[in-house]
């Protein structure tokens, strides 16, 4: 029955599924055949807590409609080589009013630019929160960055 | 379940004939929809049709899987389901397609920080 309730939470991971998986408690399963990630985390407030990675690349669109459907929020992963693969993901969250963070990758030695900068550079909208974030640590901080944004936009 | 929809109904009966030519419902339910027959529901004197997917729904399953096992086309059931909900027989647990509340949000927040 508890089912029923609207339990089901979705972050869209999107450039690199990666992070999900060292998240702790995670009894989920993983499919691969088109290249989504997913996890299930159960929550200690008695909810389950479902996350979705899934590539930025405009062939997986398809997906991203069902996927943003009742959703939190996303975690947009940039990656300062490349930032303007992330503004079709962008535009994407902003049409559907969809409530996004930036975590920008800082593993493999990628160059550690000024937030600032990277802000500009990605023209990403005042008060959109943006983190550096080592996808393979910090998962948790950034959905706990993106649920607050989430609630701020709410209320 | 194996009777389900079951022997009683006629293969000849064309499923337009239940919706009586409709294909359109008042409320949009997709196919994750869950449905569940409603408490005191009484769908004696209902189409048969109904009163299978009463006896299938007395646990919550959603309106893809009532229309796979009782084998009629996604749309009738649609309708069927519509109808059987102003008939007060089943409760569709119609998802918001809003956000989620702020109060749900602040329990996930809560469950991420005691993670």
């Amino acid at each position: 029955m508890s089912e029923i309730a609207p339990l089901v939470t979705e972050a869209v991971m999107t450039e690199a599924g990666a992070g999900v998986d060292e998240l702790p408690p995670a009894p989920g399963k993983t499919t691969t055949t088109v290249a989504m990630d997913f996890r299930r985390i159960s929550l200690p407030s008695d909810l389950i807590l479902y996350l979705f990675g899934t590539p930025g690349q405009e062939r997986f669109w398809f997906m991203w409609d069902d996927l943003v459907r009742g959703a939190i929020g996303a975690v947009v992963l940039a990656d300062t080589r490349r930032l303007d693969a992330c503004f079709a993901a962008m535009d994407f969250f902003e049409a559907r009013g969809l409530p996004y963070v930036v975590g920008v990758n800082s593993f493999d030695g990628a160059r550690r630019h000024d937030l600032d900068e990277v802000r500009e550079a990605m023209e990403l909208p005042a008060g959109t929160p943006l983190r550096y974030c080592d996808a393979r640590e910090s998962t948790v901080e950034m959905l706990v960055v993106l649920v607050r944004h989430a609630m701020a936009r709410a209320s | 379940m194996t009777s389900g929809a079951g022997p009683e109904r006629s293969p000849r009966v064309r499923p337009y004939t239940m919706t009586r030519g409709r294909t359109r419902t008042g409320v949009a339910l997709a196919v994750e929809t869950l449905v569940e027959t409603a408490s005191g529901a009484d769908p004696r004197g209902a189409p048969q049709e109904q009163q299978a997917i009463c006896r299938l729904c007395v646990r919550p399953i959603s309106v893809a899987e009532v229309s796979a096992r009782i084998a009629l086309p996604l749309g009738v059931v649609r309708v069927l389901l519509d109808d059987m909900a102003g008939d007060g027989l089943v409760v569709l647990h119609v998802a918001s397609t809003d956000r989620p509340d702020l109060a749900l949000m602040e329990r996930v927040l809560d469950g991420l920080q005691r993670l």
